[in-house]
């Protein structure tokens, strides 16, 4: 624990790239094995349990300081971090615990922990935080809830495996890919050179990302050498048919098998084995369109789906792209032939899966009239593939790009402020803004980026002089700022008192020139929304 | 309030019986001044009177032509019917406790302070008093000031590791009080030169003046064009971020020491490589002993967000209130 914590220090204090592989990078030469893979495990984002709830932590706190819950709460609103707040409150342990090693924790302690009843468990952590150094018990809480994040991607700790061993990043971020299990015989596997029989067929390949297009569309040179598709708001998602065998892996790396039959039984009528790259899609059979998200969203979470929700909810793989065909790699291959090669494979078949459609084009003009409807059809805007491209590992610019319709707008005033958690802990920095419903604000989007660090100052400054109510954390304002959002689409929504829930708002503006008075209405939102 | 001897006017708090101001913020008649940070210590008032450990450091703040006097910690002097007299506050040189009496009744304005050792001022001195009036910068039970030494230990290895590297060392810190217990610690260790920017060499010299032994000090501005600071420790106040000054360390690593620092969330947000918890105001634990200490039956709480310490104190059994100085100070103490 106290060599990952040291590392975990190392990495949080410090925005360079480069300091954070080098870090990484000489952890894993000095650290045991079996903690160096957790670490990698951890740090590469991988799920952990959550253990204990934040009320048993919030309990087991006061229990140890004798600090009253009131004390313990306005500490957190300062500190922005419940983890955190613990290791500065906690007199300091004598580190005594410190010499644990982390996959002890990881494989025995933390297990060990949610067997126990809460007070047992409270009373555990308590003995725990006693012997560990404050730096050592915030990591250990973050452990415990599931919750380490620290600014590393996964790219970054794969480059950090492929500088420690020597190497490829592709072939590591292979290797890393799909459930990898931490231990040390795992993180020996991921430095070994590649073996004739390396079995990498549970694993999907890591995903090609695209970038957001930027400037001008024409900059992209002859249109002919692009391939243009429909940018689909879905989830991203390899589907794999392997030795009569299903697979399903979310962009996210995660399984989802038994969620969507209909993709897996479509999978089996696929003519030879293959891995597909696509998106998974709720459809709405009539009108051959997508159906919102927000009705992908109930398929999601359920994993076996009944008949009723199967036939509601229908599920579509729109297939873009053709990773693998009957056992061969076909990364390397230019698009084109990936695209003709995939065509052939679906085309006889009338399933499940579908080809996400070429938009074929001769001038950007066209394309660029064509993105106008992409609303319509309920997608995000344009997907534009370099037709020679090979399918690369992570995200690199230059090959695929995403053209997204201009997100809609609308003005609305700043009603709450909240403080925010990490970076901005301390600083009201979550803000909800509500727009106008007859003569009354009503709340219909919270937003929590688009500013930058001198507006954030400003206006934090302005909210805690201008509070006229506190509901714990959350503030009330006067209501007199106007800000611009952008957001993707609007839907009608039971669930939110507005009646509309906005997707993806974000501040593209203050609009310091506007009075609340000349904030948009609801009906405005409701117009637009859609399902 | 305590109203013949203590009353917050829009000047800053004012003693009726004795007619005197407490770090006036504008120009008044007689001014009692706590210690020289600018936000504290403002020219163009007819009389001060401070702490003559300080009188050096105020001088540059008041002007040479100012009217002082400087009184040692413990003498009593009078303002009218009032014996006032200064006490160590351990805040940086020269900073004092205000201690008021009048027909037995006894209150203690603390100014700004901290419970720390600090080998650059007399450690703070408790008061018993019937009303004690306490600054509350960190009055959150999350700032917990860590030993000095272990601070810097931290501050040595990461000069060290810019050494290694080959690059700049700059470390921010306030000019006054803070920059130099930086540098009187620094010299247990070291005999190494430290680079100061312009605006701390006064401030350096008044300490050394005063007998505070620290390590060498060269001011950046006297080094050749164009040489070379890699594997050098260079202090300046923190407005000196980010302005041109900096262009010369080229690829240095930047450091902030101040209690904020404490928070990993402020030590993210302030885009320094690394921060140091280095704070001269008291810490929570330093402000719960030194209420205790005061016996006060009152307490009242100035500086910052009070709102915490006031409610702890009261479930603690104490009477607390708010002090609400009709204008907040800039601080640039603060931290």
């Amino acid at each position: 624990m106290r060599r990952f914590a040291k590392l975990y220090a190392e990495l949080d204090r410090t925005a360079s790239t480069l300091a954070k592989r080098e870090a990484m990078a000489a952890y894993l030469r000095e650290a045991p094995p079996a903690d160096a893979a957790w670490a990698v495990h951890v740090l590469a984002g991988g799920k952990l349990r959550r253990l204990a709830t934040a009320t048993e932590l919030r309990q087991a706190l006061a229990e140890a300081t004798g600090y009253a819950d009131w004390l313990i709460e306005d500490s957190y609103q300062h500190v922005g971090d419940l983890a955190e707040t613990i290791a500065l409150m906690l007199p300091p342990g004598d580190g005594s615990l410190g010499e644990v090693p982390l996959h002890v924790w990881l494989e025995q302690h933390l297990p060990a922990l949610a067997k126990l009843d809460s007070a047992e468990r409270i009373a555990t952590l308590q003995s725990w935080w006693l012997a560990l150094k404050p730096e050592q018990v915030f990591l250990l809480n973050k452990l415990i809830t599931g919750a380490l994040r620290v600014g590393v991607s996964q790219r970054l700790v794969v480059q950090a495996l492929a500088a420690w061993s020597g190497q490829p990043t592709d072939l590591i971020a292979h290797r890393l890919s799909g459930t990898w299990k931490p231990t040390s015989r795992a993180l020996a596997a991921l430095a070994a050179p590649v073996g004739e029989d390396e079995h990498l067929a549970d694993r999907p390949y890591p995903f090609f990302l695209a970038s957001p297009l930027e400037g001008e569309v024409t900059a992209l040179g002859d249109p002919r050498d692009w391939l243009a598709e429909w940018k689909w708001d879905g989830i991203r998602a390899q589907l794999m048919w392997r030795e009569g065998r299903a697979g399903l892996w979310s962009r996210g790396e995660e399984r989802l098998d038994g969620r969507f039959p209909e993709i897996e039984q479509a999978a089996a009528s696929l003519p030879m084995d293959g891995v597909l790259d696509g998106e998974l899609l709720a459809w709405d059979v009539q009108t051959a369109r997508p159906l919102p998200f927000t009705a992908l969203q109930k398929r999601i979470g359920k994993l076996k789906p009944g008949p009723k929700l199967l036939a509601g909810t229908p599920v579509r793989f729109m297939a873009y792209d053709l990773i693998e065909c009957a056992g061969e790699d076909l990364r390397e291959r230019p698009l084109h032939e990936r695209r003709a090669r995939l065509t052939e494979l679906l085309e006889p078949t009338d399933t499940a899966l579908m080809l996400s459609p070429a938009l074929v084009a001769d001038a950007w003009d066209a394309l660029t009239a064509e993105r106008t409807h992409a609303r319509e059809r309920q997608t995000e805007g344009l997907m534009l593939k370099r037709l020679d491209s090979p399918y690369r590992v992570g995200r690199k610019r230059g090959d695929w790009w995403k053209w997204k319709v201009d997100p809609h707008t609308l003005d609305a005033v700043l009603l709450y402020a909240q403080p925010g958690h990490g970076r901005r802990a301390g600083l009201f920095t979550d803000y909800s803004f509500g727009v106008w419903d007859g003569d009354e604000l009503v709340t219909v989007a919270k937003a929590y980026s688009g500013l930058d660090d001198a507006e954030i100052a400003r206006l934090d400054r302005w909210i805690r002089a201008h509070t006229i109510e506190r509901f714990g954390p959350v503030r009330a304002v006067e209501p007199l700022h106007v800000f611009e959002l952008a957001f993707e689409a609007v839907q009608l929504s039971g669930r939110h008192k507005s009646g509309v829930a906005v997707r993806f708002p974000r501040i593209a503006r203050w609009r310091t020139d506007k009075q609340p008075a000349d904030a948009d209405h609801l009906d405005d939102l409701r117009r637009l929304a859609t399902g | 309030m305590p109203d013949d001897l203590l009353l917050p006017r829009p000047q800053g708090l004012y003693c009726p019986a004795g007619d005197f101001f407490i770090d006036p913020m504008e120009p008044v008649r007689r001014a009692v001044v706590t210690h020289a940070h600018a936000d504290h210590a403002r020219s163009g008032s007819g009389h001060y009177d401070v702490a003559a450990a300080g009188l050096g450091l105020m001088r540059e703040r008041l002007g040479q032509d100012a009217s002082i006097t400087a009184h040692g910690y413990g003498e009593a002097f009078r303002h009218g019917p009032v014996t006032v007299s200064l006490h160590p506050a351990g805040h940086v040189l020269g900073s004092a406790q205000v201690r008021m009496e009048l027909d037995g009744r006894v209150v203690v304005v603390s100014g700004d302070y901290k419970r720390d050792p600090d080998p650059t001022c007399e450690p703070f001195e408790p008061v018993r008093c019937d009303v004690f009036v306490t600054e509350s910068t960190f009055g959150l039970p999350v700032y917990r000031w860590p030993p000095m030494d272990a601070v810097i230990d931290e501050l040595s290895a990461w000069w060290g590791d810019c050494a290694r590297r080959g690059v700049p060392a700059v470390l921010f810190c306030y000019a006054l009080g803070k920059a130099q217990r930086i540098l009187a610690e620094l010299a247990v260790r070291t005999e190494r030169t430290v680079h100061l920017h312009g605006a701390m060499l006064r401030l350096v010299e008044q300490y050394r003046e005063a007998g505070v032994r620290m390590v060498p000090t060269e001011p950046v501005s006297e080094s050749a064009r164009g040489r070379d600071f890699a594997g050098e420790l260079i202090m300046a106040p923190p407005s000196a971020a980010g302005s041109p000054w900096m262009k010369r360390f080229a690829k240095a690593s930047t450091g902030f020491a101040s209690g904020w620092m404490q928070i990993r969330g402020s030590r993210r947000r302030r885009g320094y490589d690394r921060g140091f918890v280095v704070s001269d105001h008291a810490d929570w634990p330093g402000l719960l002993q030194s209420v205790q200490q005061s016996g006060a039956r009152r307490i009242y709480i100035t500086h910052g967000d009070g709102e915490t310490l006031i409610r702890h104190l009261r479930d603690l059994g104490h009477d607390a209130q708010p002090l609400r100085l009709l204008r907040e100070r800039d601080s640039e103490s603060g931290g």
